[in-house]
């Protein structure tokens, strides 16, 4: 079926559906994960100048977020 | 700190990029094949070729425009986004390892193409059906390449590098293409998918960290840490995940 849309809308629209497949998809655990570690260690380095906690902290975010995600995975395949 | 500059941020670009650049083009060659063989090399060429103009095209609109943004701001956009992309990347191949995934099917995608292409009984709708088809594969999977290459290349002030990675995953695809033709299924795909999701991942928490002021203790070469530490979480997670899994095979390895 051809779309009636103009053609720049018909591209903005590929344009924003491409992007929101790409950075979410099918896990958007993953994509509100990224904003909470970038908050998180926003706070605790820009904010609270501890550089040393910020080193740590990223990657056990990093870490965690992989680790739920996977699980939710886990369990999604169990369901069926 | 202006760009990555140690041989060992250098390297793990080069790999991350030419890796990725690697498995999105064995996935567009399946397509482009498939397209080839069943019905017209001629159209599935000419879609390649176009599918890679239109690429060049935004490289050349896109690329130069990062050069401008600044670094911090710019470092801490790529951070985010090949973070979510590593992760996903990770994520995926996990899943397919531990056997709670379908392994991505190349046998499976070029039947499917194969299957497609069958219904247009028409010779200039087929020419048509085929340039398109060879032209998606080939744009969609090539823009993930150029958000990586682009990406990874502006922030660490080694687009060339970058672009050259990708170039030589082209060439070295396409001539493994061109003489195993419809082998692709023989490329171990998870296996690269997983390396990559661990550079990528990586390359995602060093950039996020830079961009948020964090001093890296060692400076790049804390990117070949982050690699080991991610490698080993990713080898703990697979063992644990076949173990919960399959727990019979997983004992008798």
């Amino acid at each position: 079926m051809k779309s009636s849309a103009s053609w720049p809308v018909r591209v903005l629209k590929g344009f924003a559906m491409f992007w929101w497949d790409f950075l979410v998809g099918d896990t958007p655990e993953l994509f509100v994960a990224a904003l909470f570690i970038v908050g998180v260690v926003a706070i605790v380095s820009v904010s609270a100048h501890e550089n040393a906690a910020s080193v740590v902290v990223l990657p056990v975010l990093v870490i965690a977020a992989l680790g739920l995600s996977v699980l939710r995975g886990v369990r999604a395949s169990k369901r069926g | 700190m202006l760009g990555v500059t140690g041989s060992s941020g250098v390297f793990v670009l080069v790999a991350a990029v030419f890796l990725a650049s690697a498995v999105e083009m064995v996935e567009a060659l399946t397509i482009v094949v498939a397209v080839g063989y069943t019905q017209s090399w001629r159209s599935a060429l000419e879609g390649v070729g176009a599918a890679l103009v239109a690429l060049g095209v935004l490289v050349a609109a896109i690329g130069p425009a990062l050069d401008s943004f600044p670094i911090t701001t710019l470092r801490l956009i790529v951070g985010g986004v090949l973070l979510v992309f590593g992760l996903q990347w990770l994520r995926k191949a996990l899943l397919r390892s531990g056997g709670l995934k379908a392994k991505h099917d190349e046998d499976a995608i070029y039947e499917k193409t194969v299957n497609e292409l069958k219904n247009d009984p028409d010779g200039q709708t087929r020419d048509r059906v085929a340039f398109v088809m060879a032209f998606k594969g080939v744009f969609l999977e090539g823009m993930e390449v150029v958000i990586i290459v682009i990406t990874l290349g502006a922030s660490a002030h080694r687009l060339g590098d970058a672009a050259l990675a990708a170039l030589a995953a082209l060439v070295i695809v396409a001539i493994v293409g061109v003489i195993v033709a419809r082998q692709l299924s023989k490329v171990p795909e998870n296996a690269l998918k997983m390396t990559v999701g661990i550079l990528l991942v990586s390359y995602g928490t060093f950039f996020t960290g830079e961009g948020l002021k964090i001093r890296w203790p060692g400076g790049d070469t804390s990117l070949l840490l982050l690699v080991a530490l991610y490698a080993v979480v990713a080898w703990v997670a697979h063992v644990l995940l076949r173990a919960a899994v399959n727990p019979e095979t997983a004992s008798a390895q």
